[in-house]
Order: structure tokens, then C-alpha cells, then sequence
């Protein structure tokens, strides 16, 4: 590739990082892809699962820009940001299955995966509830002067919460090291945001607190990615918290399997907009026009990720369930 | 005794528990001018079963308030609006996320009333569902009658038929007190009488399913099933249940529980929330508190949620949930027992 070439794609970043950037998303897709058949027709997996299929490139983008030492939390929707994360696809899928040796030993299920060896210390299912954790840990470091960024993944639904108001305020006002990703979908379950927030430019509640606030497209790995990157080094300087309003989709219904488009709540045509917009595609397109990867190299990651996927399902089968012994273990340490 | 002996109706309709509570919201918006529907989710085609069904269509969003997702500030919103004159009803999806609302349940909405001097008064229903298994976890399963049984000011009604969830539904909204309104999706599916009327069950009563001679078991909502699937088992052998079913938790009706632990003086109590410091314990309490005391024969059990928070695996959710089986033990250990 020549230098104007790799300008033209994305000026300083490296061929290994987009590669990166695109092996991760479409992890994060056939591993969810997979879930998916597996809950139905199947009923394999019964956790309830909130899948993240259409949402790749911002957990993707947040978490390359990360060090494995900085901290996300994650939500309901909590697969993409442990994949991005670098969480190992075993235990994850084991932890679907609620088998004993999923991630949080089958105690959690989809809404509440951990994986703290890789920097996830939770995910919960209490829309909001993860951001003021966040806050807190980007305190801890502060107070600790370690040089790492706490991220708070949360929904457009988030922003109904008043935690998020006092979770960005005291964020800003203590200059604390944290981001603060929301990945507006546009729908909190069956409700259309125009249904929920009086003004749906929520990057902008960001300025009632005296910090940055932006708007991008959650589409777009690279520029989540330096959007993302420019925050965190922000944060790491002490320059404090920045709010970032990442645009997206989820292609399936609020939780489970399929489109839910028999339900009402929204419609083809808009769904079929946003798979054309597909984040996955378009780094994909991008890295074939500017020659960063062939097809035969394409291929050959396809195939990695979708071997290691079914070895993540075959682990999973074969795990044990937890014993009925631990039930009352585990309440204290 | 079946419940639909309490009511003398031509047409013996019955409904299912949702379908019950479905039509009770119906006829209370319709009936009741100040009253209205709101919360997070109750037009929403799957997240409260069908028990909101046609109201949107038939009231409008003016008596049908979905909301964003800010617990904290709708409760206080439906205080606000009752304190104007209305009758808000406020729907908890899930019981869960009254923990975002704490702070406008427990030091508002349960205080106003005694706080002014009996100046004010709160007419509000607080609708909170219990929806648990499926492997859904410690966030999405919790049963929390305890807490806010504890709570002065607050009456707190657990219906267990399609015949009380109406009744008690439209009782609630006739208090002119805060009221929270317990059911359990467990329930949704269950058949029952529930005439077409606009009818009460009262608060505060509770009431003997069915009479035994061996062994008292007072339960609540779901776990009156459960109860009565475990006297049935225990007919088998010859042993003779006495079911209690409470109906209100708060306020509790001693007389029913009191006269039927005197008959058999023995006692099992079971309750849907966590044992410790639990809706049990305080059955348990008021027994032994008084006279009855010294008749046991046998020391009081509880069948309720062992102390730890709700797990995923359906591995553990199984040993979790008490069910027909537990309580058969107690009372099985009951008998054996002796003071
Ligand atoms: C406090 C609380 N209230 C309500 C819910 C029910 N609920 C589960 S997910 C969800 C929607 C959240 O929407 P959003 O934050 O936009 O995330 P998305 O599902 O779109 O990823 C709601 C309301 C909840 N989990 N927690
Ligand atoms: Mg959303």
C-alpha cells in the first residue's frame, strides 16, 4: 500500500491494529450470530440474551483504544464490550449455558458477565447501574495516581436515569479520568427515543457539565476508535471525562433471537437502512479497496473465528453444570 | 373452600390471573375519573404479559403513561399527582427496580400521609411484579414483600387467584392509602372464577383454602399453589393440611391465622422472599407472641428463599425456589416433631 493510500484510509493507524479492528467485530458478530441459533430453534442457552449484532464497531473501537489495565463496565447487552475486551470466548459462551465454568460459574448468565484478568470488572442489568461504578473506579485510580481510564458502556435508556446526570457531574467536577460511551440505538425495549428523552441530542447533555461532549457514527470502527482514543488520552492527562454519543443500530429484537419486526415497533425499511449501513462491511470494504487485506486473507479469518466460535460452543456443551452445593457458596468470600 | 364461594355470582366466567388483572384496569380507569396508569414498559407488547392490553387504545396517553426509564422521579411524579387529588397506579415491571425508587417510596410516598399530621392523603397503588426464573439472575428475580412490609405506611396486598388479583386490584385503588400490589408472573397463566362485576376484596383479610385438621400452612400468592399441590400429596397419607392464604401481608389478619393455628396447632410458613429477616419471620413472630405459644406442638418452620441472591443456572435455580416438595418436608418434620 502506498503512503497516500494508507492516509487516504486512515492516516497513523497501523495495518495491524485495522486488522485487529475487523477480526474483532466479526468475532463479536458470528459469536453472536452462533448465540442466536443456539436460543432458537434449539434452546440450548435460556439465559436471556440481549444481542449486540449491528452495535460491533463501538465496543470494538472504545476497547482497541484501551490498555488492557483500563476498566470497562458493561450492561445487558454485555457481549461486545467482553469480547472487544479481549475476554476469552470459552468461558463466555460456557457462561451463557450457565455452565460452572462460564465466566461468572453460571451465577450471572448473559446480564452480568466479569471477566476482571482483562479489565471487565461487571456488566449489570439494571439499566444505569454500571455508571456510577464506573465513576467510582475512575476515582480509585485517581486517588491511586495510576495512570488508567475507567469506561462506562451504557444505552441510549441510560440517559432516562437521573445516576447518569450525577454520574457525569460528579465525573467532571472531580476531573476524573473516565468515558462515558453511550451507544445510542434509538430504542430503549419497545419505545422509540423520541418516545423518551425531550431532546434526543444527548452529547449535548455533556456541556451542562462542563465537559466535551460528541456525536458519532457508531458505525464506523476507526472513527469510534479516535474518537474514543483522543478521550482516553484526555482522561489519562487529568484533563477529566468526555461524553461520547456513538450512533447505532441493534439488528434484533430488544432480547433474543430474532428481528421482532412481527411485534410493530419498528420497521423494515429502517431496519434494512441500518444493515446497509453495516459496520463490519464497511471496514471490510475499506480494507480490500486500499488493498490492507486480500480475500484469501478475509477468508482465512473468517474461518479462524468461526472454528474458534464452535470451539467455545463444544466447551460449553461439555462443561458441567454447577452443583447444587454451590448455591450458598459464593454469597461472601 | 374455593375462593368463588365468597361470591355468589349467575355465570361462573372464569379468566386467567393476567387476563383478571387486565380487566380490573380496564373498569378502574373507566370507573374512576383521577384514576391513571403509568411506568416504564406498560405498553410495551411483552414486558407485563397481557395485562395491559387495549388500555393504550382505549384511554389514550393521557391515562396510559409509558415512561422513560427514571423510576425514582415517576414515583415521585405518581405521589405528586395523588397528592393533587388523583389516583395514580404506578407499574413495576419487575419488582427489581423499585431499588431506583426507593427513595420516593420508603421516605415519601410511605410518610406523607403521617409526616403532615394526617393532613394529606396518598390514594396510590404501587403495582410491583415478581418475575423470576428462566435463568434471568439476582437482578431480574426478586421477591421483596419483606421490604416493604417493614416499611409503616405502606399496605402491602400479595393476591394468589384471578378472583382476589381483581378484587384486590380494585381495592387497592379505593384505599385512599399507598397500597403495593404484588403479583407473580408465575401466576399470569392461572384459571379462575372472576365475575364481571366491579367488586373489592378486602384489604386485610385473609383466607382459609382449604380446612385441615393436622398441620396449619399459611402461605402467599404463588405459594398457595405450591401449598395446596403439597396438602394434596399429603391427603395420600392421610395427613390433613390447613391452608391460610393471607391475601394482605400488611395489614395481617391475625384472626384467621390465629384460629386455625389454635385448631391445629402446628405451624409451616411459607413465603416467596428470602428467609432471613422475611415475611416468615414475621408470621412466625406473631404467633409466638401470643398465647398460642404455649399449644404448639411442634416448633414453627419456614419454607422460603435460602440467604442467597437469585442465580442463573436453572442447575440452581431448581434447589433455589421452594416448591410443593419443600413444604411437604416441613410439614413432614412438623409432625415429627414435637414441643
Ligand atoms: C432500572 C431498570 N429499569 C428498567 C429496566 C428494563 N430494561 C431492560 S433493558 C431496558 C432498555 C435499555 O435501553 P438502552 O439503555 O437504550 O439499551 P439497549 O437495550 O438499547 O442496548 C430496559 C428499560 C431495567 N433493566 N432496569
Ligand atoms: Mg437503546
Amino acid at each position: 500500500m502506498s503512503k497516500k493510500e494508507q492516509k487516504l484510509l486512515s492516516p497513523d493507524l497501523p495495518r495491524k491494529l485495522l486488522l485487529k479492528m475487523y477480526a474483532t467485530m466479526l468475532t463479536i458478530r458470528i459469536f453472536e450470530e452462533r448465540v442466536a441459533s443456539l436460543i432458537a430453534p434449539k434452546k440450548e442457552i435460556t439465559t436471556p440474551c440481549h444481542l449486540y449484532i449491528g452495535q460491533e464497531a463501538v465496543a470494538t473501537g472504545v476497547c482497541l483504544a484501551l490498555k488492557k489495565e483500563d476498566y470497562v463496565y458493561s450492561t445487558h447487552r454485555s457481549h461486545g464490550h467482553y469480547i472487544a475486551k479481549g475476554g476469552d470466548l470459552k468461558r463466555l459462551m460456557a457462561e451463557l449455558y450457565c455452565k460452572k465454568t462460564g465466566c461468572s460459574k453460571g451465577k450471572g448468565g448473559s446480564m452480568h458477565i466479569a471477566a476482571p484478568e482483562i479489565g471487565l470488572p461487571g456488566s449489570s442489568a439494571i439499566v444505569g447501574g454500571t455508571i456510577p461504578i464506573a465513576v467510582g473506579t475512575a476515582l480509585a485510580f485517581s486517588i491511586q495516581g495510576r495512570d488508567n481510564v475507567s469506561v462506562a458502556f451504557f444505552g441510549d435508556g441510560a440517559v432516562h436515569e437521573g445516576v447518569f446526570y450525577e454520574s457525569l457531574n460528579f465525573a467532571s467536577l472531580k476531573k476524573l479520568p473516565a468515558v462515558f460511551v453511550c451507544e445510542n440505538n434509538f430504542y430503549c425495549t419497545h419505545l422509540p427515543i423520541a418516545s423518551c428523552l425531550a431532546d434526543p441530542d444527548i452529547y449535548k447533555k455533556a456541556q451542562i457539565f462542563g465537559m466535551p461532549g460528541v456525536r458519532i457514527d457508531g458505525n464506523d470502527v476507526v472513527k469510534v476508535y479516535k474518537t474514543a482514543r483522543k478521550a482516553v488520552e484526555d482522561a489519562r492527562e487529568g484533563k477529566g471525562p468526555t461524553l461520547i454519543e456513538c450512533l447505532t443500530y441493534r439488528w434484533l429484537g430488544h432480547v433474543g433471537p430474532f428481528d421482532d419486526l412481527d411485534k410493530g415497533l419498528r420497521s423494515k425499511e429502517e431496519l434494512d437502512c441500518w444493515v446497509k449501513k453495516c459496520p463490519i462491511r464497511r471496514i471490510k470494504k475499506r480494507l480490500l479497496k486500499h488493498r490492507i487485506v486480500t480475500e484469501d486473507e478475509v477468508k482465512k479469518i473468517e474461518t479462524a473465528i468461526r472454528a474458534e466460535v464452535e470451539e467455545a460452543v463444544a466447551f460449553a456443551r461439555n462443561s458441567p453444570y454447577p452443583d447444587e452445593r454451590d448455591l450458598l457458596y459464593g454469597v461472601f468470600r | 373452600m374455593a375462593i368463588s364461594s365468597k361470591w355468589k355470582s349467575e355465570k361462573m366466567r372464569t379468566l386467567s390471573f393476567a387476563k383478571a388483572i387486565n380487566e380490573a384496569l380496564h373498569q378502574i380507569i373507566a370507573t374512576d375519573k383521577q384514576a391513571f396508569l403509568i411506568g416504564q414498559g406498560i405498553t410495551s407488547p411483552w414486558y407485563v404479559g397481557t395485562t395491559t392490553v387495549g388500555l393504550i387504545n382505549k384511554f389514550g396517553p393521557k391515562r396510559i403513561i409509558d415512561t422513560p426509564t427514571s423510576e425514582n422521579c415517576i414515583t415521585g411524579v405518581a405521589l405528586g399527582a395523588a397528592l393533587a387529588g388523583m389516583h395514580p397506579i404506578i407499574c413495576f415491571p419487575r419488582m427489581d427496580f423499585m431499588y431506583l425508587a426507593m427513595d420516593q417510596l420508603a421516605n415519601h410516598v410511605a410518610n406523607w400521609h403521617y409526616m403532615f399530621g394526617g393532613q394529606l392523603n396518598v390514594p396510590m397503588v404501587v403495582w410491583a411484579i415478581i418475575n423470576r426464573g428462566g435463568e434471568q439472575a439476582a437482578q431480574h428475580s426478586q421477591a421483596l414483600q419483606a421490604v416493604f412490609s417493614h416499611i409503616p405506611g405502606v399496605r402491602v396486598v400479595m393476591p394468589s387467584t384471578p378472583y382476589d388479583a381483581k378484587g384486590l386490584l380494585i381495592a387497592s385503588t379505593q384505599d385512599g392509602n399507598p397500597v403495593v400490589y404484588i403479583d407473580d408472573r408465575w401466576l399470569y397463566e392461572k384459571e379462575g372464577h372472576v365475575p364481571e362485576e366491579y367488586y373489592s376484596v378486602p384489604i386485610g383479610k385473609g383466607i382459609v383454602r382449604k380446612e385441615g385438621k393436622d398441620v396449619t400452612v399459611v402461605a402467599t400468592s404463588y405459594m398457595v399453589h405450591e401449598a395446596l399441590k403439597a396438602a394434596d400429596d399429603l391427603s395420600k397419607v392421610a395427613i390433613d393440611v390447613e391452608i391460610i392464604d393471607l391475601l394482605s401481608v400488611k395489614p395481617l389478619d391475625e384472626k384467621v391465622l390465629f384460629s386455625s393455628v389454635e385448631k391445629t396447632r402446628r405451624l409451616v410458613v411459607v413465603d416467596g422472599g428470602w428467609t432471613n429477616c422475611g415475611l416468615a419471620a414475621e408470621i412466625a413472630a406473631r404467633v409466638s407472641e401470643t398465647g398460642l405459644f404455649k399449644l404448639l406442638k411442634a416448633p414453627i418452620m419456614r419454607v422460603a428463599l435460602p440467604n442467597a441472591p437469585a442465580p442463573a443456572s436453572s442447575a440452581l435455580e431448581k434447589v433455589y425456589y421452594p416448591n410443593a416438595g419443600s413444604i411437604v418436608s416441613a410439614i413432614k418434620k412438623t409432625l415429627e416433631k414435637r414441643n
